[in-house]
Parts: structure tokens; sequence; C-alpha cells
């Protein structure tokens, strides 16, 4: 039995699509998920530095390489300086594009801010994995009790 | 782009100055994180490079900086909440001018518990 295609009654409606990504949606919801694990992250890393101890005044090269000769606090670091720049970064952005109404002084700002991104992160996620803790030409009084015991 | 028009109704008032403060605590906080990167990135060049910049943030001056900006993180996060709960909560919207008086005292209550204790660490003797 041959069937025969009806044709529809008009054409269905199409909705016009007037923007090109779900951008700036993904950017939104980051900085909301972002924001709660930095609260975490932020807070144990103030408490850890400025509230136990001497706070403040214990900080130095051995307590740092004291810190990150364990990847717990690598990790804790990495995730912290990933997470932090790009919800900065983009909190940033959104105020280039608020208040700078010339579209080359936004192209200018914009691309610094990407900039000092990049060398920022590439620089700190290096720095965290090719640090050594006892380097061989420093002063042992300068170095974390393990490396001399 | 044309300019934003003279008067809107939101202006002025808790919805506002959160907003102002948010943003302005968020560029603080994050061109330290710039100077923090750079100044930790130091460990990669001398024991000696590192604790010579890091002994400047341990001076009076850079301390009550110090000060200022963990103000400025713990009333930032705790705004954060204030927003999300006034996006994802029904009932955030009705009480964000409520939620924003419980953000300032609580960012009073941590400044208050982490204050005298840095203070001490900064200006206290024995060293």
């Amino acid at each position: 039995m041959a069937t025969t295609a009806l044709a529809a009654p008009r054409s269905p409606y199409a909705r016009q699509k007037i923007t090109r990504s779900n951008f700036e949606l993904y950017s939104w919801m980051f900085m909301r998920v972002s924001g709660v694990i930095l609260i975490a992250l932020i807070f144990a890393h103030l408490f850890v530095n400025l509230m136990v101890g001497e706070g403040v005044k214990a900080i130095d090269f051995g307590f740092v390489a004291g810190k990150w000769a364990s990847p717990f606090w690598q990790i804790w670091d990495l995730l912290m300086l990933w997470l932090a720049m790009i919800h900065g970064t983009n909190g940033v952005r959104t105020i280039i594009n608020d208040y700078a109404e010339r579209d080359g002084t936004r192209l200018v700002l914009k691309l610094l801010l990407y900039v000092a991104f990049t060398i920022v992160v590439v620089l700190g996620t290096l720095v965290i994995f090719t640090f050594d803790p006892c380097p061989a030409d420093a002063p042992a009084e300068l170095l974390a009790s393990f490396c001399t015991a | 782009m044309p300019s934003a028009p003279a008067g809107t109704l939101y202006r002025g008032h808790e919805g506002m100055w959160s907003w102002v403060a948010h943003r302005v605590t968020g560029v603080l906080i994050f061109f330290f994180l710039l100077v923090h990167v750079l100044d930790t990135a130091l460990v990669r060049v001398s024991p000696e490079a590192y604790n010579a910049v890091i002994g400047t943030y341990q001076t009076p001056i850079m301390g009550l900086g110090e000060a200022g900006l963990v103000a400025a993180i713990v009333y930032h996060a705790f705004n954060g909440i204030r927003i999300i709960l006034v996006d994802f909560w029904t009932k955030g919207p009705k009480y964000q001018r409520v939620m924003l008086w419980v953000v300032v005292g609580g960012t009073v209550v941590t400044m208050a518990g982490f204050l005298p204790r840095h203070l001490m660490n900064v200006f206290g003797g024995g060293h």
C-alpha cells in the first residue's frame, strides 16, 4: 500500500539562535563551583601558614620544602593555583567587559590578563613539580632538617 | 556601546554595596595572587633569594597588609556563599539583606579569631 506523504501545514517554528555558545553559562557555573572548593582550599592554606605555630614568622625555605616534600600539599597547592587563577581571571574578565567601553581597550586589557594568567599558571605549576627541597649547593642551616638527617 | 542609564531601581542599599565590595575584594585578592605565585617561585632560584623576600612579609607594615588581605578573602568567601544562596535557594532573594549581615558578622567573628594570633606573631617579641 502506498503511503501518501503529507506536507506539514506550515514550516515548523525554528527558534532563532542568538548566541554562539553557552560559554557565559558555564563561566557563571564555574565561579560558583570553584568558589566553594576554593573556600576549603584557601581557609586551610591560611590556617596552616598563618595560624599554626609562629604563623608568618615561621615561613622560610625550609617550611616550604617541608610542605612540598609531600604529594598531599603539592596537589593541594596545584589545585589552589589552577582554580584560583581561573576564578580570578574570569572575575577580572567580567569586570573588564563591564567597564572598558571601547573595543580596543577591552581587547588590550584582556590580552594582558590572559598573558599574565598563562605566565603565572605555567610558572607556578613548573615550580611545584620541579622543586628540590634539598638543593646540593645550599648552606645546610637554610634547609629543612630532613635534608641533613 | 551605550552608556548606562542615570538611575535604576536597585541602586544603593545592601544589594549594591555588597556587590561593589565583592568586586573590590576580588580584584585585590587577584593581584595579590599574581605577586604571591611569583614570590613563591623564588624557592626555585635559591633558599637565600626566597628567605630574603619572604622576610619582607614578616615586617609590621606587611603584617598589617596581610590582616587586610585575610579580611578581604574572608568577606569574599562568605559573600560568595550568600551569592550562591541567592541564586540557588528559593528563599535566597527574600533573605539576601539578612544574609549580608550574617556575612558581615561572620567576617567580624572570623577576624576576631585571626587578628590577635596574627598580630602577636607579627609584633610579638621572642625572635
